[in-house]
């Protein structure tokens, strides 16, 4: 790899832009596409460039072979997306298991409470804070598909509306902590509320895959299983 | 805690120790087929002492593929493996994962 195309791969995954790396196998050539420009040691016709985009809003690497000439040019294309994100509601004791876990499992990840008594550098050393009322933080972190929401305050103040906010967003996951009575009565809430039974049935409640999980990490554990379920595991019960 | 569990950042840590005057190479997934144990993407680094940070397998092929690399350290030139990997094969050649995967090893200037 050319020192001048690493170090714009390393800028560009530091910036948090998607971008795609594509190596040409039979030379080693490689060129950076980026979403609205190309850099590189050769240029692509625009039908490829377009599949390469393509593959990028995909978050899908693999090789990609002309059509027209199997035998002829051998494209690799690796993706560089940012980091899947996690927005976890409440930094409570759960929270503290929650956020390494999910960061060990290559999430960027936002805690987010305006109790300033919970959400300190001292319980979550490295973790980034948000203090802004959870609807307020949500409008300006903008959940997208590369997000999961999790709610855990059990509080109803704080998590209707994370999770109004956050159903009203394209999060791939929306999960909240509580048991099957405070999820019912949950439900029943956002429905006043005006949110349709499609919209309260993405909720996952009671958060995690159901494995008999009783301490925090164990909590956080079937949590970021049914995360890594959701994502991933196409056929699986989740 | 270890940033290189963390995924994808193995082009970081092959860029540190460039930076830091070690000659490195960089192999890739680029393909698979069945059941093998890491997708299309994962990297491993391999620098001149042999270190090694991330995976391209379940552990079956990395002490080949570092092998490999340190070809390319030495001549830079690119490599293109192909591991196929049978469990009629596996005693064998001492690879138990199954699967089939071809690796792309490149230095990194």
């Amino acid at each position: 790899m050319k020192r001048d195309i690493l170090d714009r791969l390393l800028a560009a995954k530091a910036a948090a832009t998607p971008v795609a790396l594509v190596t040409d196998l039979s030379s080693g050539l490689q060129t950076l596409v980026f979403e609205d420009t190309m850099h590189g040691a050769f240029g692509l016709e625009a039908d490829v460039r377009d599949e390469v985009r393509r593959r990028i809003r995909q978050d899908r690497s693999g090789l990609l072979t002309d059509p027209q000439d199997e035998d002829g040019f051998r494209l690799f294309v690796h993706v560089h997306n940012p980091a899947m994100r996690l927005l976890i509601v409440g930094a409570v004791h759960i929270a503290q298991a929650l956020a390494p876990v999910a960061a060990l499992t290559g999430y960027d990840v936002t805690v987010i409470d305006p109790r300033g008594a919970f959400a300190t550098e001292a319980r979550f050393p490295g973790v980034k804070l948000n203090h802004l009322w959870p609807d307020e933080a949500l409008a300006e972190l903008k959940p997208d598909m590369r997000t999961a929401v999790v709610t855990l305050t059990h509080d109803p103040k704080l998590d209707d509306p994370a999770l109004i906010a956050a159903l009203r967003s394209p999060a791939f996951y929306v999960g909240a902590l509580g048991s099957k009575r405070t999820h019912a009565l949950r439900l029943d809430r956002l429905r006043d509320e005006g949110l349709t039974e499609p919209e309260v049935k993405r909720i996952r409640g009671p958060v995690g895959l159901s494995i008999g999980a009783t301490t925090p990490a164990e909590i956080a554990i079937s949590i970021m299983g049914q995360i890594t379920c959701v994502r991933r595991g196409e056929n699986h019960p989740c | 805690m270890n940033d290189t569990l963390m995924a994808d950042n193995i082009v970081e840590q092959a860029a540190a120790w460039r930076a830091g005057g070690r000659r490195v190479a960089l192999a890739t997934v680029v393909a698979t087929w069945g059941s093998s144990p890491r997708p299309v993407g994962s990297q491993m680094a391999v620098d001149e002492a042999g270190a090694m940070a991330g995976s391209v397998s379940g552990g079956c092929i990395e002490g080949a593929v570092a092998h490999e690399a340190a070809k390319t350290m030495k001549d830079g030139e690119p490599r293109l493996l192909s591991f196929g990997i049978s469990n009629e094969m596996a005693w064998e050649v001492g690879l138990a994962c199954g699967g089939q995967v071809q690796v792309y090893i490149e230095a990194v200037e």
